[in-house]
């Protein structure tokens, strides 16, 4: 298969000069087609000293497809679903803007950028990029009670996440997870 | 071939002016470009020398070889006037959906914006071809053989022909992507053009480019649609525009035999306007009905609320589910119902008129649906039952030369009168749907009026349409159908008249469109 070839080579290249903030692993050795990469929260925002697994899926047409990405990690982002999937709404992503000599790479630094600058107006929980342009400390306060809660200590790939505790459930109603307390 | 003058009249204009307001279109209208052929609706007030019915629109059809002449004749245009290759041109057009004069217009001011927006190379050099390039790596396969086939357009940005070929098939095959399909390389917009694609790809994926290219010509103009009719390949040509769709019902009919609406493409749906018959369609499916039907026919239990039809007997009613036991009538509890057992007495006491007020109301909304959907059904069927007429008229014809001795020109009458039955009744369906919806004011009446000659005369024929051969031969009752047809046709254009300039002028209400709720 024509794909191996390259996704070798990707993953040496992300293996032996990994860039900063990234490590990547293969959870099977015999399956190149499925990467467990941990992302280090970019300093300077909310997510800093966070880790956060990703998982990356290639399609058997990669590179002529374009990998799917899902955060393993919950966490509190406007593009990132606030569910178990973790998807993410990238739009390198997207069928009609996939180019097959983008890299993985590149991939990976658009998901790390997307936690540096968040895209509001193309979001995928409303709320959190409704309160992410309104109220950035409020913001701020929720996405590192998020890493306090999912992102510290090592990360977990397949063990299902688990989900809020009864009366911590973010959404409309709760104020964004238990650790924030009363709202300013 | 008409010109666009022809096409600006000041009645449209006019149109465009009263309902800027009418913002309904701002999805479809992005990329729009005013200078655009004005609409063909010709106002019947306005041109009063070459009066047209207020029903009937301008329209042309294109089949697709003139599809694929306009478009070439274009691209030649262009090709001649910018001294760019037929390639660039094409891309260029479709980027400025087909509006050549704009396109002229912003490319003398800014050539290299214009060729960056569309995606294309500013520079000129040589036309891409196929190389073999010693030391060459694909950046998407990582292969490095020598003599390896590579490919690139006037980008650079170059890989391995099989990659090439990977990527374009997936493009136009899976994704039906055609127009805008750009290099592989990450970040560059240039755009593949036809000539690049052809030697890349099989025939077979050859021809599925230029049909899908074919189809983004058809679709990128507002005012072309194709024709819905199963494995008909032609296009209509309409200057009708969608904002106008409250005015006007635009049927087109294609060369095939197909008419449809060129607002909405369902099946002519005189004279009721589409989005009227997008809500009555939408009602007809609905669970709406349903939900009226059980509150006409069934009560819910005083005690747990569960629905119950009534199925016959007396009226000691005893819930399935609790047990509660009630008067049917009064919904009372049946042991007050004391000696009166299966006599209820306790008929006029305050809950049981509510209840039954309540019931009373719903039963004569769904009665007015019903009135309306059941004629609306009925011509619906009868249409199909003609058409199954029709599909025997040729049968009987050639029959009805043979018993008779009339010519083949003699039995022409049949046909025509088994179209205008199909064509009346399409009409008589849709005044149904459209009566529903019509206020009650003084044009109603004569609306009826309309409606109830067209559907003498229609059922008339299809009478005599359907007597035997025998009765057929009869040149006295030939007559009397030729009579019928004409008369049927002109009831028909004389409903559709009347109705079409109502609604042009805006003076049929149809108040309960915006709220069908109030209906249901």
């Amino acid at each position: 298969m024509s794909s191996q070839k390259r996704i070798a080579k990707e993953l040496v290249e992300c293996t032996a000069s990994p860039p900063t903030g990234i490590t990547v692993s293969l959870p099977n050795d015999s399956d190149v087609h499925k990467w467990h990469v941990v992302l280090d929260g970019p300093e300077g925002t909310a997510y800093a000293g966070g880790r956060f697994g990703l998982v990356v899926s290639l399609p058997i047409e990669y590179p002529f497809k374009a990998p799917a990405v899902t955060f393993a990690t919950r966490i509190y982002h406007p593009n990132v679903t606030n569910d178990s999937l973790g998807s993410i709404c990238l739009g390198l992503l997207k069928s009609e803007n996939w180019k097959p000599s983008t890299r993985l790479l590149s991939v990976l630094e658009a998901v790390r950028n997307l936690l540096a600058e968040p895209q509001p107006d193309d979001p995928l929980e409303a709320r959190i990029a409704d309160e992410y342009r309104r109220d950035r400390r409020e913001f701020d306060k929720n996405a590192r009670s998020y890493v306090a809660r999912y992102a510290k200590g090592p990360v977990k790939f397949d063990a299902p996440r688990g989900e809020p505790a009864a009366g911590e459930r973010e959404g409309n109603g709760g104020d964004g997870g238990g650790a924030s307390g009363g709202r300013a | 071939m008409d010109t666009d003058d022809d096409f600006m009249s000041a009645v449209s204009s006019e149109y465009d002016r009263q309902d800027s307001d009418n913002d309904d279109m701002s999805g479809v209208e992005d990329f729009d470009f005013d200078d655009e052929p004005d609409t063909f609706i010709d106002s019947q007030k306005e041109i009063g020398h070459r009066r047209k019915p207020a029903y009937d629109i301008s329209f042309r059809v294109f089949q697709p070889a003139d599809i694929q002449r306009q478009q070439q004749d274009l691209i030649h245009e262009v090709n001649l006037i910018l001294t760019i290759s037929k390639e660039e041109a094409a891309i260029l057009l479709r980027h400025f959906r087909w509006n050549k004069e704009r396109l002229i217009e912003d490319y003398m001011d800014e050539p290299s914006a214009v060729l960056g927006a569309a995606g294309l190379a500013s520079n000129s050099a040589s036309s891409p071809k196929m190389e073999i390039i010693p030391g060459f790596v694909c950046d998407i396969c990582c292969e490095d053989e020598p003599g390896l086939e590579s490919f690139a357009l006037k980008c650079g940005h170059r890989y391995c022909v099989d990659c090439y070929r990977h990527y374009l098939s997936q493009k136009i095959r899976e994704e039906g992507e055609a127009a805008r399909i750009q290099c592989p390389s990450e970040g560059c917009n240039l755009i593949i053009d036809a000539r690049s694609l052809d030697l890349l790809v099989t025939a077979e994926l050859t021809e599925r480019y230029h049909n899908l290219l074919q189809r983004t010509y058809v679709q990128d103009k507002e005012t072309l649609k194709w024709c819905p009719a199963p494995d008909c390949q032609n296009a209509i040509e309409c200057g009708v525009k969608r904002k106008d769709l409250d005015k006007v019902v635009p049927t087109v009919a294609c060369l095939c035999g197909h008419r449809f609406c060129f607002g909405c493409a369902l099946n002519d749906h005189q004279p009721a306007p589409c989005e009227l018959v997008k809500q009555w369609l939408k009602k007809c499916a609905d669970d709406s009905e349903t939900a009226n039907w059980i509150s006409a026919n069934t009560k819910e239990c005083p005690k747990c609320g569960s629905t119950i039809e009534k199925n016959g007997g007396c009226n000691h009613m005893t819930c399935r589910k609790c047990k509660h036991e009630f008067c049917w009538m009064c919904m009372g509890l049946w042991t007050e119902h004391g000696t009166s057992w299966y006599n209820c007495n306790r008929f006029q006491e305050k809950s049981g008129t509510d209840a039954r007020d309540a019931q009373a109301k719903s039963r004569v909304s769904l009665e007015r649906y019903l009135h309306y959907y059941n004629r609306y059904a009925n011509h619906e069927q009868s249409a199909r039952l003609d058409k199954d007429i029709y599909n025997k008229t040729e049968k009987k014809m050639v029959q009805l030369q043979k018993e008779s001795g009339m010519s083949w020109i003699e039995v022409q009458y049949l046909n025509s009168a088994s179209q205008a039955l199909q064509t009346c009744r399409q009409t008589l369906m849709w005044t149904y749907a459209f009566a529903f919806y019509l206020a009650r004011n003084n044009l109603t009446a004569i609306f009826e009026d309309n409606q109830k000659d067209l559907e003498m005369a229609v059922e008339a024929l299809s009478g005599m349409f359907e007597k035997s051969v025998t009765e057929l031969a009869d040149p006295q009752l030939k007559v009397v159908i030729m009579d019928k047809t004409t008369y049927c046709n002109k009831r028909r254009v004389i409903l559709l008249e009347d109705t079409a300039q109502n609604l042009a002028e805006g003076m049929e209400s149809l108040g309960e469109v915006a709220s069908p709720s109030a209906c249901g």
